[in-house]
């Protein structure tokens, strides 16, 4: 066997991560793996906690989407409870959602993958950031950096920090939002508008500037899964969990995240924490699927907002009905910005949030609960057990990031394949190899998790869904 | 002058220390101008460098790759800052400690919550051990300076950075020393918490 290329760490993702491209002798590309190499436990540590500490437990899993646990976990608590929670209470948590949706979507676009599409891949890798970015262009890097603040102030407005506020709770929430507040969302809310689009106009020219990475950044073609709304547009707090076929096809639709242990399976391999969800009913080898943006965007019928539905018109001009391109999540990250925008400007005036009842009050009713949410990375599980006094017998949480593994894995191997041409392999090369990582933008803090073990394949597949090449680990 | 080094590590902990750094929002244009950033998660260096002036440690050293790399930050740092409450006491990262040490922990994410029973990923050169204690950065090598907080918050770092960097010393404001929000009147109209002096338009 030829030589071991290990790129660690791989750097600006919201992880600790290395790759691995195994080259033959003849310096063509045996394997490439993504690894994830950090581990905490809180599958463990959460056994034998009160139930009510369970979202403020959880949200410390992740400093990058903490809302995405507070909701989960408060919904998994809300069955628990039995209890429908408040009306506003949900607009509430649904506020709070979208305003983590909007930061952690600019912080991928502009501080982590911004210095690689808007510098060029093979850019000064010492300027290569967020700070290069600043003394580059610097009112790019005040957009970036002021639309992401926006996202954190609604945050910080509502839970009183920006960072895991200790706020969403089971039954409901523990705070409102005050006048002085949403007055202030409204004065920003014209520049968070005008950065959106400024930034979609600016990702529809770099889809012309990269069509090679358009086409190998993990292009091919993979079931998806995420929530829907009862109507088919877009959804990001409740709904059916839907999964559909490379085509378009839907496989499965279900209003109840219960069944979700007979449509989804996880490998283990042996040299990464990060497990590998597939579709069960297709197996390891046909079953890889993808979630997050742009599983969303493929997913739903329409965005369910004016602005957001016409970008969504001219993504599927520009690209197709199902969009397979991993670079494209870039793409459907900005349009799902501007839904979250036009969603915001909504619900901030909406009548229902002047209600001051915000809990509903129950003890344990039932002694297991599911909690679904859309992370701004993809579809979050948190399933719980408890005894009969809410302490947690069992905690199981399927992770937004680790869903895209398998993904992940294969997008890293088409690329070396793509680009690794000799024994000479340029630095703007081996970034690529993470700039693919980055398009799924993969928070890796979430995504140490796991059930189950399989052999892991590999597979390369070609634009018209070939398998050219597979690999196999046991 | 030659410009400040400054560099941030993340160990094992949520990253939302660094989040919350990325929370001095146009703070960071500043930055851009008078430091160089030579190591971070936000940068694409892969070795911590030599003669840094100023390193944010975030996270509780966990596994044997950050035991090795925070001798490497301490001998090659001037100023370490012990960064949030998982690098200041270990935290939740620190949580498993009393569970019996990393492989009970191990078991139930990888084999118990399994469906069907798991392996446990063996530790290689690519997948680093686990140290049976989690252990808070001071436990194991000098520091500098504590900056509380789960995370602290971005106006916190910015004060200490400030201080840090024209060499001056370090004298927080009582709001930067308590937090946790008890005692404190939560989103009652006209008082929500530190937000309206932080984050009112300037």
């Amino acid at each position: 066997m030829g030589q071991r290329i290990v790129i660690d760490p791989v750097t600006r993702i919201e992880g600790h991560a290395k790759i691995t491209i195994q080259l033959n002798d003849d310096y063509t590309v045996a394997d490439a793996r993504f690894h994830v190499t950090e581990f905490r436990g809180f599958e463990r540590f959460c056994e034998g906690r009160p139930l009510w500490e369970m979202p403020g437990l959880t949200a410390r899993i992740c400093g990058i989407c903490p809302v995405s646990h507070l909701i989960a976990s408060a919904k998994a608590g809300d069955a628990i409870l039995s209890v429908r929670i408040p009306p506003a209470a949900e607009k509430l948590r649904r506020l709070m959602n979208l305003g983590q949706i909007v930061q952690s979507h600019a912080l991928s676009f502009f501080h982590l993958s911004g210095p690689d599409l808007l510098l060029g891949f093979d850019s000064d890798p010492t300027k290569r950031n967020v700070f290069g970015l600043a003394q580059a262009d610097r009112e790019t890097a005040r957009h970036g950096i002021r639309l992401r603040q926006f996202g954190q102030e609604i945050i910080e407005l509502l839970g009183g920090k920006k960072i895991h506020p200790d706020w969403c709770v089971p039954g409901g929430v523990r705070g409102l939002l005050t006048d002085s507040a949403r007055d202030h969302l409204k004065h920003r809310l014209p520049e968070a508008f005008e950065t959106a689009r400024y930034a979609l106009d600016l990702i529809k020219r770099l889809l012309d500037r990269y069509p090679d990475e358009v086409a190998a950044f993990g292009n091919f073609p993979t079931l998806y899964l995420g929530l829907v709304a009862p109507d088919g547009s877009w959804e990001h707090y409740d709904g059916l969990l839907r999964i559909m076929s490379s085509e378009g096809t839907i496989l499965a639709e279900t209003p109840d995240a219960s069944g979700y242990r007979d449509l989804l399976s996880e490998a283990v391999q042996s040299d990464s924490y990060l497990k590998s969800p597939y579709y069960r009913p297709l197996g390891l080898a046909e079953g890889m699927y993808r979630v997050g943006p742009l599983a969303r965007l493929n997913l739903c019928d329409r965005m369910g907002s004016p602005l957001a539905d016409d970008e969504l018109i001219e993504y599927r001009q520009r690209g197709s009905r199902i969009v397979s391109s991993s670079f494209w999540y870039h793409y459907a990250r900005l349009v799902e910005i501007l839904a979250c925008l036009e969603r915001i400007e909504e619900l901030i005036d909406d009548p229902a949030l002047g209600s001051n009842h915000l809990r509903a009050q129950a003890g344990v009713n039932s002694q297991e609960g599911i909690g679904v949410s859309e992370a701004p990375r993809g579809t979050l599980f948190h399933h719980y057990t408890v005894d009969e006094n809410g302490l947690i017998r069992s905690v199981n949480l399927i992770i937004a990031t680790g869903q895209n593994n398998l993904a992940m894995n294969a997008a890293v191997l088409q690329i070396a394949r793509h680009w690794i041409k000799g024994p000479q392999i340029p630095e703007g090369v081996l970034n690529r190899l993470e700039a693919g990582i980055r398009a799924f933008d993969p928070c890796l803090s979430c995504s140490t998790h796991a059930i189950g073990q399989m052999p892991i394949l590999v597979q390369l597949i070609a634009p018209d869904g070939s398998v050219l090449d597979e690999v196999r680990r046991s | 002058m030659a410009r400040l080094r400054l560099a941030t590590v993340w160990l094992g902990g949520c990253s939302g220390c660094h989040m919350s750094f990325l929370d001095m929002d146009e703070y960071l244009l500043e930055l851009a101008e008078i430091v160089d950033v030579v190591f971070s998660p936000l940068v694409d260096s892969k070795t911590y460098p030599e003669g840094v002036d100023v390193v944010l440690v975030e996270g509780a050293i966990c596994n044997v790759e950050h035991m090795e790399m925070i001798h490497r930050v301490r001998s090659n740092s001037r100023v370490l800052i012990s960064f949030g409450d998982c690098a200041v006491t270990g935290n939740v990262s620190a949580i498993r400690n009393v569970l019996g040490g990393a492989l009970p922990v191990l078991k139930c994410s990888y084999e118990e919550r399994s469906d069907p029973a798991g392996m446990i990923p063996s530790p290689n050169d690519i997948v680093p051990q686990l140290l049976d204690r989690v252990v808070p950065v001071h436990a194991v090598v000098k520091v500098d300076l504590f900056l509380p907080g789960c995370p602290p918050s971005g106006p916190m770092i910015r004060t200490a950075l400030e201080k840090v960097l024209a060499g001056e010393t370090i004298d927080l404001m009582e709001h930067h020393l308590s937090f946790g929000g008890y005692g404190r009147p939560r989103n009652s109209e006209g008082s929500s918490t530190a937000s309206s002096s932080s984050t009112a338009p300037s």
